[in-house]
């Protein structure tokens, strides 16, 4: 499994408790289109992913995520 | 999406323009207004009687969701100083601060500032939303880091994206989340860390020292207060919470607000920063924008010597805020802080229409609070948020508590 794989399976089962809509899932859903998301679950979200990740996802490049897909590279760039 | 253009198309595009987004806004008031409620958001006072009271289409209503803290509003010590200054210097300054418009009476406000606060400079903006945006957009630039609480106050987000920084956001009031993310920003960086003494909302309080001792494991990071709802009330000299809870030394901003307990309107930042005082030159909310008038400087500056000695006041207004929250607890509503934490009560309801239904009930047995709504709140809660003034009258927390029973009850919100 490659390292972008994992990445992207640890990414979704983060989605999961916030996908009330049980919205199936692909790199190309949206956040805000497809899982309807508010600003307040997309906050509690990338807090989530922040920590799983040991990460720091920025306002400014949160503006710039808005699907799984751009997350998934997101955190493959931040993870480094 | 594959619709064939037709000969209609340009007036198809005229149903469409850049007001289309609110649609979805104006669809949801208009259906609320329909239900035959009024608009909280579109209240008239057409006499205002003192800081308590007004009158709100002919009827006399109790004031409970002003800033109006320390009920400086009426002070005759204010008000002729206000007159005085209008007679001799005129309405306006019509010029920035860096030209025509810093006339003694800004100086005379800074000094009162620099005294209240016991700092080295004080510098005064138009309001208090541009002395956040003017601070945080101009001392943090490319490739420094801006570290704010999740429920900070619009004024400190514009400010974020006003300027060139990068944004990083920790779960609102959490220590342990703070100091996580700040060991995950590269050292080197500068970072400015922005906390709120009185977070507005909820009415709760932030537990600075811990939050400073967080911070202060963290290399190059500098701390800003903003305290615009704690001032006048909280610390032996009115300063805010950073004084009561003893963290002075440590915070190098103080950002505030004359118009909450002041009872004015304006902004400013006091800071004992070496090199402070080039922000008048660089910070271009504060460049950019004409002075305060002179009779606003004037009231601003007596009533900040004023709240240097409102020792009474503070005690008066902490003693109404104890008992409203004890009032409204025992009702059977739920409050958004377990205990009484600053002059904010807020009364924590279901829904939009259970929101507006008491606060239209309160508004006619002549009680006026504010009303508010996601996404100004957190956790997307509707809220009906008192604050009290120091010159409320016992009766008239006894009143307002009265008030709320009887709304309360007629709508089903407590039993």
């Amino acid at each position: 499994m490659t390292d972008r794989q994992q990445i992207y399976d640890s990414i979704t089962a983060q989605i999961a408790p916030f996908n009330k809509k049980e919205v199936a899932l692909t790199e190309a859903t949206t956040f805000a289109g497809d899982l309807e998301w508010d600003s307040l679950t997309v906050m509690d979200f990338v807090a989530a992913i922040e920590d799983e990740f040991d990460i720091i996802i920025t306002m400014n490049m949160q503006a710039e995520i808005e699907t799984v897909g751009q997350l998934v590279d997101a955190v493959a760039k931040l993870k480094k | 999406m594959s619709q064939t253009v037709t000969d209609t198309a340009p007036a198809l595009a005229n149903d469409r323009d850049l007001f289309s987004k609110f649609d979805p806004l104006i669809a949801e008031r208009e259906a609320l207004l329909a239900t035959g409620v009024r608009d909280p958001f579109a209240i008239v006072m057409d006499e205002v009687k003192s800081p308590t009271l007004a009158v709100i289409k002919g009827q006399e209503t109790i004031l409970l969701g002003t800033y109006n803290y320390m009920g400086m509003t009426f002070d005759p010590d204010v008000v002729a100083a206000g007159k005085k200054a209008l007679d001799e210097f005129g309405a306006g300054t019509t010029g920035s601060r860096v030209l025509n418009g810093t006339y003694q009476g800004h100086r005379e406000v800074e000094d009162a500032l620099k005294e209240f606060y016991g700092t080295s400079s004080a510098m005064v903006f138009s309001t208090g939303y541009q002395a956040n945006l003017g601070m945080i957009s101009t001392l943090a630039g490319r490739g420094d880091y801006v570290i704010l609480d999740a429920d900070s106050h619009a004024s400190i987000y514009d400010g974020c994206f006003l300027g060139d920084a990068e944004i990083v956001r920790f779960r609102h009031n959490s220590v342990e989340d703070l100091d996580k993310r700040l060991g995950r920003l590269p050292a080197e960086a500068l970072k400015l860390v922005v906390l709120e003494g009185v977070y507005s909302m909820l009415g709760d309080v932030a537990p600075l020292p811990e939050m400073v001792a967080a911070v202060r494991k963290h290399a190059n990071c500098m701390i800003l207060v903003d305290e615009a709802h704690g001032m006048g009330f909280f610390g032996a000299n009115g300063r805010g919470v950073y004084e009561e809870q003893g963290v002075e030394k440590d915070v190098d901003f103080i950002v505030g607000t004359f118009s909450k307990s002041v009872g004015t309107v304006g902004g400013f930042c006091v800071s004992n920063h070496p090199k402070f005082e080039v922000m008048r030159l660089v910070c271009r909310p504060y460049v950019f924008t004409a002075s305060l008038p002179p009779s606003v400087v004037a009231t601003a500056a007596t009533s900040i010597r004023k709240l240097m000695h409102a020792g009474e006041k503070r005690a008066h207004l902490w003693k109404n805020s104890q008992r409203l929250h004890k009032g409204l607890t025992d009702l059977g509503f739920t409050l958004g802080t377990k205990t009484p934490q600053s002059a904010i009560i807020a009364v924590i309801l279901t829904d939009q229409t259970q929101a507006v239904a008491i606060w239209q009930a309160l508004l006619e047995l002549g009680l006026y609070v504010n009303m508010a709504r996601p996404p100004a709140t957190p956790a997307g809660t509707f809220l009906l948020r008192c604050s009290l003034c120091a010159e409320h009258s016992d009766e008239q927390v006894t009143q307002i508590i009265g008030m709320f029973e009887a709304a309360g009850k007629a709508v089903g919100a407590i039993a």
